[in-house]
């Protein structure tokens, strides 16, 4: 092992010899898979816009792993599925980071079933709780235990790795618990595992990303959901941006260090995603959020409004609007 | 038992014939089954990925547009990595592999250290990942870059590299050694001028099966902090003035193949699926080029070698 450290300590000192500005002028993004494809086509297009000056890379850290890299000071901006987290602001503020909260789009867990599947008409939290709550693991097999009119066959489910933040926001809004579910159901972090299974089980029923829903229209179908008003909607961009569609859609953020703003590439990257998320998250498939919210996101950040509104807890079902009015806080 | 008869002798040996046509079968459908089930991957993502695979998609950026995204980041990155793989872990490999077998006296220590490095071959490559984070990522100050996967690649198949020496050392003849120590050469000068060269071509099969094997990790790459979406390439190693050698590329953020392939397999869109199937050709025909090379520098070195 020592001689390595020689090497490898003699390899450093070589290349710490040499100017190390070069690589303040590139933008790193980290973070959040679920953010990635919209945070991807902005890096791609900014790149082709400035031809080349401005140099961004996007890592995927998931969430928490973002926001462990973006509270240590190694990233400019962290791409996060979920609100940060009391801890994480512990370490954000034990470090002298501080951040602007901006929210870039929808991202809408979509319950999906196999298109033979004719009998299931709508799905209440109630009922999806019956099937994906920790108790029901290994009591719950048949979809006629979920509503009476269902036919006794057996119930097949399909949902989210536990490192993702699908199955935290999921578990949060079904349960009322994160990461509190079943554990015996098919699961996967790959998304296009979940699309496979449900399409081809005509008893099966799982949930996933609206984009991935979106892109597999005619092997899935998607299970409208009884909302607060107790009306049941089903996943699309009308009902997702009015706010009908609850609670099963969220807002996806990321978090930019108000110091690395300071940095013209990093404020230019920003800005130009702001202006552009709406286009970008609608080609990749995402919901965008209403204009005025990106608005009211820049004059926020205008007006220095550091923080968080979440005060490190999640919530579930909230609004847009709601979101945008609130103080932020560090 | 031994029948005095002739049949009784004709039927054991229809009866032995039997048995190792058996084997031979067995054996042969034993190989079958390995061959085929790599050629049915192979030829699998060569007909998914075949439309893809174009001049454009060696020389374009990962793109969000399935039809534009190439694998030009990921290539570079792979290769400068195995490149830094190959530089920290051969020469310490083969060093430490000849020490152990011509210099140091056998003693529990190095029984032990023996053991050890056997064991080292097959520790998960994520615990790799995570002691190089702390160690090069943190403690070294090498960030997130090259240099770190390349030192952490090397770390991965030094166990490789110090097995396949010492094997190849062991085969050559005790007679070589004795006839050069007799005409009063130094331990050095053997190990120089015999040793050393005679136990290439094993020491090289061992570097290739260590690559082979780094070139498609993923795990402890990703710990350490690879990134997924790269559109720039690292600065040229070549410079232009004095001394012509720039290293600044050894610092840079990177990608690799094998990540690349994971990012494009978990999207929603049909036609990145294609993409990764092109990237795992391409990452195939890699490993292949690579075995092809060794092969051929084994034969030329295998040339020369009379004893």
């Amino acid at each position: 092992m020592s001689g390595f450290k020689q090497v490898a300590l003699a390899a450093a000192l070589v290349v710490c010899g040499s100017h190390a500005a070069q690589a303040q002028s590139i933008v790193k993004v980290d973070g959040s898979s679920t953010v990635f494809p919209i945070t991807e086509a902005v890096a791609e297009d900014i790149q082709k816009a400035r031809k080349g000056s401005v140099k961004v890379t996007v890592g995927i850290s998931g969430t928490g792993g973002g926001f462990k890299k973006f509270c240590r000071g190694e990233i400019d901006v962290s791409g996060a599925s979920r609100p940060i987290m009391k801890k994480e602001m512990e370490a954000c503020a034990s470090a002298g980071i501080r951040y602007y909260e901006l929210p870039v789009a929808f991202d809408a867990l979509t319950v999906i079933v196999n298109p033979k599947n004719t009998f299931v008409k709508q799905l209440t939290v109630e009922q999806l709780k019956k099937m994906w709550e920790p108790d029901a693991q290994g009591k719950v097999t048949s979809w006629k235990q979920i509503d009476s009119s269902f036919p006794d066959v057996p119930l097949k489910l399909f949902g989210a790795g536990s490192d993702s933040g699908t199955f935290d926001y999921f578990t949060e809004a079904v349960v009322g618990k994160a990461k509190a579910s079943r554990g015996d159901f098919t699961a996967s972090e790959d998304d296009n595992v979940l699309v496979q299974g449900v399409s081809r089980d005509q008893e099966a029923i799982g949930y996933l990303g609206y984009a991935y829903y979106a892109e597999n229209q005619g092997k899935l179908r998607a299970v409208p959901i009884v909302n607060k008003e107790g009306k049941a909607v089903s996943p699309g961009p009308d009902s997702v941006i009015s706010g009908a569609y609850n609670p099963l859609s969220r807002p996806i953020f990321i978090y930019v260090s108000e110091k690395a703003l300071e940095r013209p590439e990093v404020r230019d990257f920003v800005t130009y995603y702001m202006k552009n998320a709406s286009n970008l998250a609608t080609e990749v498939k995402y919901v965008p959020l209403p204009p005025k919210a990106y608005e009211t996101a820049m004059e926020n950040m205008s007006k220095k409004k550091v923080g968080t509104v979440f005060g490190g807890e999640a919530e579930v079902g909230v609004t847009i609007e709601s979101l945008l009015s609130r103080e932020a806080k560090l | 038992m031994i029948p005095a008869d002739l049949s009784g002798i004709q039927r054991i040996i229809r009866r032995n014939k039997r048995r190792d046509l058996i084997f031979a079968i067995f054996g042969f459908i034993a190989l079958l089954i390995g061959v085929l089930t790599f050629l049915a991957l192979f030829l699998q993502m060569a007909f998914a990925g075949w439309e893809r695979l174009t001049p454009e998609f060696f020389t374009s950026f990962p793109s969000r547009r399935a039809g534009q995204a190439g694998i030009l980041s990921a290539w570079v990155g792979s290769v400068l990595v195995m490149l830094v793989t190959a530089v920290s872990a051969v020469p310490l490999g083969v060093a430490a592999g000849v020490y152990l077998e011509e210099y140091a006296t056998r003693s529990l220590v190095t029984d032990l250290i023996e053991i050890n490095v056997t064991n080292l071959a097959g520790v998960p490559s994520i615990v790799y990942g995570l002691l190089a984070l702390g160690v090069f990522v943190y403690a070294f100050g090498l960030g997130q870059s090259i240099l770190s996967a390349g030192l952490t690649l090397g770390l991965l198949i030094l166990p490789v590299v110090i097995v396949a020496t010492r094997e190849a050392i062991r085969s050559i003849p005790q007679h070589i050694r004795e006839g050069a120590y007799a005409l009063g050469a130094t331990r050095w000068q053997v190990t120089r001028d015999h040793i050393v060269p005679y136990s290439m071509p094993g020491i090289l099969t061992g570097v290739i099966i260590g690559m082979s094997r780094a070139i498609g990790e993923t795990a402890p790459v990703i710990t350490i902090g690879a990134l997924t979406f790269i559109a720039f390439l690292p600065e040229s190693p070549i410079g232009p003035e004095f001394p012509w050698l720039n290293f600044e590329w050894l610092k840079s953020g990177f990608t690799v193949m094998p990540i690349q392939m994971f990012n494009w397999t978990s999207r929603p869109e049909e036609a990145f699926q294609q993409n990764a199937a092109a990237a795992g050709f391409v990452l195939v025909l890699m490993t292949l080029a690579m075995n092809a090379i060794s092969i051929w520098i084994r034969y030329h070195l295998r040339k020369d070698i009379k004893w």
